[in-house]
């Protein structure tokens, strides 16, 4: 029971590129308990699949040809099958959005502790994990108990896996019950498109929640005019309909990497992070110190946004 | 029909604070109801009205204090609330999301409802899993992640989208009874009338323990074991001084950068 089974993820035929850290996260805890490293592919074209999954540190990978697309019936009846077959110590499944429609289902099936967007483990001695508390303005260091456990990872925290492997490929049968598959993906749909594409500006003053109203987005766009910049915005903006869904920067929206981002009554909320952090140069104005986006600015203004924006508005005319 | 939505109080850290032992020291703490559950709220009561004769019960595992919390709930549309509560939880430092899912699915097998909504997570400890486990305990469906739902009863499904990341969604079908972990902007959730207000205060709001539930309290598998503030790996330049210095500083640095020339 040393060994680790990790989940890896795939969309409308391709992997995403989190199951290669998934590959390094659980080849991590496999060093640690001297077990081998097992990863899953479920659904789509697992062969192909397969031999880009066979990457340095991986020992075995398990096919199961079933469906094209993620259904977490699918997954979370085959990762059981899986973990009944392995008896692995340790489960790691991606904290994706997927990764959280079947993680929570097979732990509380395995009867094993879950424990969610994890950016840190030691598994020297039991598992150790590391992980945020009260949105992101704390880091919690956590014992996790008994001798199994089921992980989800944060993305973007472990270096993709790469290099040539040499793992055993597996067809594996898990004798999908489909009486059990009781929802049915139908499709994917693409958010629209508008007039602006934030993917492709050079400079963003993006606006988040401390704009507080829907008026006070006048001087933010007034900004963005004498910079001859583009405006974006986190989500609670685009969720109250101040602006459009294309505009949204972040996991669920767009992933910029202008040369400079300035962000404004942005907190720095990690699925907001995702969509910028590779920003050139990043700039935050927030008058809360201890906000989560000044771990990732370059520049800062710990200041009242509503002084401060008009006033820099000011400095290019 | 009836529809259950669990709700959590959530606390937010001030802009300054200090840490005490494993938490927040509470001075520093603000309480709220969960951004997510608002959305989950909103969405239950907006079948309610749309429908005939269906009710909306919430569920909160919480302290006292969280009551003020849950009559936001009532005062928003839900017609009663529960809340579970034993005075040994409060010494649990860092409750599991199976120790919620079980506290929980035990409330939802007195209440067989149809249809639970939740949040995606909790805006501070933000498992975001609860749901979903619910859902594997109970033995109901699920979806997680939701930012369309539409019922059609009469088939016995639930039609949702699925958020996933990069502006993609997921069209699904759902049988019901399902659990679904409602995503903001789904909707938008309205604030508590006055009138509102006023009839919370009469709504029910049951308060059961673990025991009368039938459950075991459980222990959490996580211990919490430190907590600080993360040492921050960039080394961001502050720019220091009066509103107009610091903006003429920033000014001069875009100016390097060459933006607005
Ligand atoms: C599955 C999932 C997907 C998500 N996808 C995205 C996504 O794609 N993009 C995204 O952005 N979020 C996303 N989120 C939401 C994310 O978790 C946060 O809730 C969101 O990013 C918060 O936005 P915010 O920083 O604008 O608001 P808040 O976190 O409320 O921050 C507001 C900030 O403004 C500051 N402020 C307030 N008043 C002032 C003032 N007068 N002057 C200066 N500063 C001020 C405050 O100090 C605070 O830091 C997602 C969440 C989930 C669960």
């Amino acid at each position: 029971m040393s060994d680790v089974l990790a989940v890896t993820e795939h969309r409308q035929g391709e992997l995403r590129d989190v199951s290669f850290e998934v590959t390094t996260a659980g080849r991590q805890l496999a060093d640690a308990t001297g077990g081998e490293l097992a990863l899953a592919v479920i659904g789509g074209d697992v062969d192909a699949y397969a031999g880009q999954l066979d990457v340095e540190g991986v020992d075995a990978v398990y096919t199961v040809a079933e469906g094209d697309e993620f259904n977490h019936d699918v997954y979370t009846q085959a990762i059981e099958a899986l973990a009944d077959d392995l008896d692995p110590q340790y489960v790691v499944a991606p904290h994706t959005v997927n990764g959280l429609d079947y993680a929570p289902a097979v732990a509380q099936h395995l009867a094993v502790p879950l424990v969610t967007d994890v950016i840190e483990f030691d598994a020297s001695g039991g598992l150790a994990v590391t992980r945020e508390l009260y949105g992101g303005k704390t880091e919690a260091g956590i014992d996790v108990e008994g001798d199994r456990a089921m992980v989800t990872i944060r993305p973007g925290e472990w270096e993709p896996a790469g290099g040539d492997g040499d793992a055993r490929v597996e067809a594996f049968d898990a004798d999908i019950d489909d009486d059990a598959v009781r929802s049915t993906v139908s499709g994917f749909e693409a958010v629209g498109a508008g007039d602006v594409d934030i993917s492709e500006a050079e400079v963003l003053v993006s606006v988040g929640r401390g704009i507080e109203e829907e008026d006070n987005l006048d001087i933010i766009f007034e900004l963005a005019d004498a910079l001859d910049a583009t405006v974006s915005a986190s989500r609670p903006i685009v969720d109250n309909e101040w602006l459009p869904q294309d505009r949204q920067v972040g996991q669920s929206g767009k992933t910029v990497t202008p040369e400079v981002y300035i962000a404004i009554g942005i907190s720095g909320a990690v699925q907001h992070v995702a969509g910028m952090k590779g920003s050139e140069t990043i700039v935050a104005i927030n008058n809360d110190p201890s906000a989560p986006i000044y771990d990732i600015a370059d520049y800062g203004i710990v200041n009242d946004l509503f002084d401060v924006v008009p006033a820099l508005t000011e400095q290019f005319q | 029909m009836k529809i259950l939505v669990t709700v959590t109080e959530i606390a937010e850290a001030d802009d300054e604070f200090e840490i005490d032992g494993l938490s927040i020291d509470d001075r520093y703490l603000t309480y709220d109801l969960n951004e997510w559950d608002d959305y989950a709220i909103e969405e239950a009561v907006q079948v309610s009205e749309a429908g005939d004769d269906v009710e909306v019960v919430t569920a909160t595992i919480g302290p006292e204090r969280a009551e003020e919390t849950i009559r936001q709930g009532l005062a928003k549309g839900a017609d009663r609330a529960v809340r579970v509560w034993d005075d040994a939880l409060a010494d649990v430092d860092l409750l599991d999301s199976a120790t919620k899912a079980r506290l929980l699915a035990a409330v939802a097998r007195e209440e067989e409802p149809d249809l639970i909504l939740s949040g995606v997570q909790s805006a501070d400890a933000a498992f975001a899993a609860t749901g979903v486990a619910m859902a594997a305990e109970l033995g109901y469906e699920w979806a997680a992640v939701v930012n369309q739902l539409d019922l059609d009863e009469d088939a016995g499904v639930a039609n949702v989208h699925r958020e996933l990341e990069g502006g993609v969604e997921e069209l699904t079908a759902v049988e019901l009874p399902a659990v679904f972990t409602i995503q903001t902007g789904i909707n938008e959730p309205r604030y508590a009338s006055l009138r509102g207000i006023r009839q919370a205060q009469s709504k029910p709001l049951d308060v059961m323990t673990p025991d009368e539930l039938g459950v075991d309290r459980g222990e959490s598998a996580l211990a919490l074991t430190s907590l600080e503030e993360p040492e921050t790996e960039s080394d961001a330049t502050y720019f220091e001084g009066s509103v107009d210095e610091t903006a003429a500083q920033l000014a001069e640095l875009l100016h390097e950068k060459g933006v607005g020339a």
